[in-house]
């Protein structure tokens, strides 16, 4: 009885985890910023076709790649931020809403064009296929793996944010802009790096999330709720709150989809619903 | 006056050529989704319906064939119905065809039973589609007629227990109740099923779950796209491998996009389907060769010969009945009829207008280094089980 409780727990972890590194970034951005980016996985879409193409079109090694997908998701964003973005951040929350769901549906037209509509296949190295059985529970490695790189990102980022003078002057930033630009904070400069950061990490997680849930054009948009739903739940800026909802939601709808097949994917509506009338900021939410 | 006999004989004219070109023409409208996420399913359609005018010509009994496309878009029955209206009344086509979707294909009945324009389906699959107008014929398959052969041939070897896996959709539930009553029907036991979500990005809950029933075999239905490797991933991270737990499903699991994605840890996986561009004849080696020459290497699949024999079916009809191709003309002579497709032989069921065929049981084997679904079983002359149930 102990053994499935288990498994499904760690898959739910697991599922978590690739949650958390989709939006994380976007918790940050939104958080910090107080843009409203809709686009963020469009990014992720990005570090997923960069993986896939040095992949299969350069037979680059997959670890390889990671590297580079996060890197070109986090130049492409910033190429965005520098043209289309820095007008709208003092707009309202519904032109930011326009423009950046306008960008998904462009990322979906371009991706179809250049990739065709078809998935993408990838196939990552044969040591993390199949699983291993601790204590008679039944781990597959890649998400073993994925559980992994993303404890090692937490960390660095909480550390980054915490710890770090670029971190101090990014919520130095956020807090109060005008003190920030008095103090001789470089914000423009600063919400740059913490943007492109932010889809770098979304490109990171959309490279990672192939293996699990595969890639096409429409990327952008079936993950955008997920996401949004993580950021809410978890609270705006705050990335312990992201992994907490990340892996509540993981949780939520991988033993819901066990338990209670019929009302599997519902549960995390459900479970959304609970924690923001109960706390309506999220879980970790200062505003 | 004498300028109005001018006019007259000018307007008579006129009239002379419209139907001398109406006669000599005939006009078949393609209604696709040619754009969006199902725009691949109307690439191979289209290239179907391409490379049969590239071997046929596009003159038959002395009609000239000119083929009008236009873009549904997607799911949209709304567009659909507005473009078959507008191909029926302003583009004056006699025949409309393609249908890659069911809700598209629902929309466009409703004008072809009004206009009395024969309707030609190549790929949309559900059952009923073919009894909204009484001139729809369709040459692609029902998802009933390729799972019910599939359970009963499961039961036939001695597979005593399943648990079912579909999509939660229409044609998922139509899979699911199809295969569970075939294989009841023939003393199997069903010991669990789950419905997943259309859009559902991690499987590992409800691979876990069809493990933990301890069933000797998995009945598998879901649509096509990025989910067939990802659910065939699930099943290896959790050691269901064939090898193991006998894996069954209706093809779209080992279509050609989705065995890019499997390795030989899928060997062993068995299939119904009603065609594989792998499929042994001469016809279809032919097709195969020339479709790939036409798309850049690419291998037909089941819309590719869907717009190939429903073009086939139009020609055939067209030499049958001399060029008349009024609604109830074109489908008296499309009842019954019988030809050779390259996925074997089909026919059109007189009674219902929906085909009749050859479901073949596939196993994915490693050919040379390469996945593909070896047909070793079949079973001939499958009509659709869900109408034969109606007309009982």
């Amino acid at each position: 009885m102990i053994a499935p409780i288990a498994g499904v727990l760690f898959d739910g972890i697991a599922y978590g985890m690739l949650l958390f590194l989709l939006s994380v970034g976007l918790s940050v951005t939104l958080g910090l910023m107080n843009f409203v980016n809709l686009a963020h996985c469009a990014f992720a879409m990005l570090g997923g076709y960069v993986t896939v193409t040095l992949m299969n079109s350069y037979g680059w090694p997959f670890f390889a790649t990671l590297p580079v997908a996060f890197v070109a998701a986090g130049a492409a964003s910033v190429v965005l931020e520098r043209t289309l973005y820095r007008r709208l951040y003092r707009a309202s929350d519904l032109d930011q809403v326009l423009l950046t769901i306008g960008i998904v549906f462009v990322s979906v037209a371009v991706a179809a064009y250049l990739y065709g509509t078809t998935v993408q296949p990838i196939s990552v190295p044969d040591y993390l296929r199949g699983s291993i059985s601790v204590l008679g529970v039944n781990l597959a490695r890649y998400r073993l793996f994925l559980v992994l790189v993303a404890a090692v990102i937490t960390v660095v980022l909480i550390y980054g944010v915490e710890h770090t003078r670029f971190g101090a002057q990014v919520r130095a930033a956020v807090d109060n802009q005008r003190m920030a630009r008095g103090l001789g904070i470089n914000v423009d400069w600063t919400f740059a790096v913490a943007f492109a950061l932010g889809s770098g990490l979304a490109g990171l997680g959309g490279a990672l999330a192939i293996e699990i849930v595969g890639l096409d054009p429409y990327f952008g948009f079936t993950y955008l709720i997920f996401v949004l739903i993580v950021v809410s739940v978890g609270g705006l800026g705050s990335i312990g709150g992201s992994l907490a909802a990340a892996i509540l939601i993981g949780i939520a709808d991988i033993t819901g989809k066990y338990y209670l097949p019929d009302l599997g994917a519902f549960l995390i509506y459900l479970v959304m619903v609970g924690v923001l009338m109960w706390r309506p900021t999220g879980l970790f939410g200062r505003r | 006056m004498r300028g109005s006999h001018i006019l007259s004989a000018g307007a008579a004219l006129l009239l002379a050529t419209a139907t001398a070109q109406a006669a000599d023409t005939i006009k078949i409208g393609l209604i696709m989704p040619y754009s969006g996420i199902f725009a691949d399913t109307s690439t191979q359609m289209d290239g179907g319906v391409k490379l049969y005018l590239q071997q046929h010509g596009d003159t038959v009994a002395g009609k000239k064939i000119e083929i009008i496309r236009r873009d549904a878009g997607g799911v949209a029955p709304d567009v659909a119905k507005r473009l078959a209206q507008e191909l029926v009344v302003r583009d004056k086509v006699d025949i409309l065809a393609g249908f890659v979707l069911t809700p598209n294909a629902m929309a466009a009945s409703d004008v072809s039973a009004q206009a009395s324009k024969p309707l030609v389906i190549m790929n949309a699959a559900t059952s009923i589609i073919t009894t909204k107008s009484p001139y729809s014929v369709r040459v692609s398959m029902t998802l009933p007629q390729v799972v019910t052969p599939l359970g009963e041939w499961a039961a036939k070897q001695g597979i005593k227990n399943v648990f079912t896996m579909v999509s939660d959709y229409g044609p998922g539930i139509d899979a699911e109740q199809a295969f569970q009553k075939a294989f009841k029907a023939a003393n199997g036991e069903v010991l669990g099923s789950v419905r997943m979500p259309v859009n559902n990005p991690d499987f590992s809950p409800y691979v876990q779950k069809a493990k933990d029933s301890n069933a000797q075999s998995v009945f598998v239905f879901i649509p096509a796209g990025t989910q067939p490797a990802a659910i065939m991933k699930a099943f290896v991270d959790r050691g269901m491998t064939p090898d193991k737990v006998k894996i069954l499903a209706s093809g779209e699991l080992t279509d050609d996009s989705a065995l890019k994605n499997l390795d030989n840890s899928a060997v062993g996986v068995i299939t119904a389907y009603h065609y594989d561009h792998s499929h042994k004849s001469a016809l279809n080696e032919t097709f195969v060769k020339d479709y790939r020459a036409a798309n850049k290497g690419e291998n037909p699949n089941l819309l590719a010969v869907g717009g190939y024999d429903g073009m086939h079916l139009i020609y055939e009809v067209i030499k049958k009945t001399g060029g008349k191709v009024d609604g109830a003309s074109f489908i008296a002579a499309a009842k019954g009829m019988s030809w050779e497709s390259p996925r074997g032989t089909i026919a059109i069921d007189p009674e219902t207008r929906d085909i009749i065929q050859t479901m073949y049981i596939r196993r994915l084997e490693s050919v040379n280094g390469k996945l593909q679904n070896v047909e070793f079983d079949k079973a001939e002359r499958v009509k659709d089980p869900v109408k034969a149930a109606m007309s009982k």
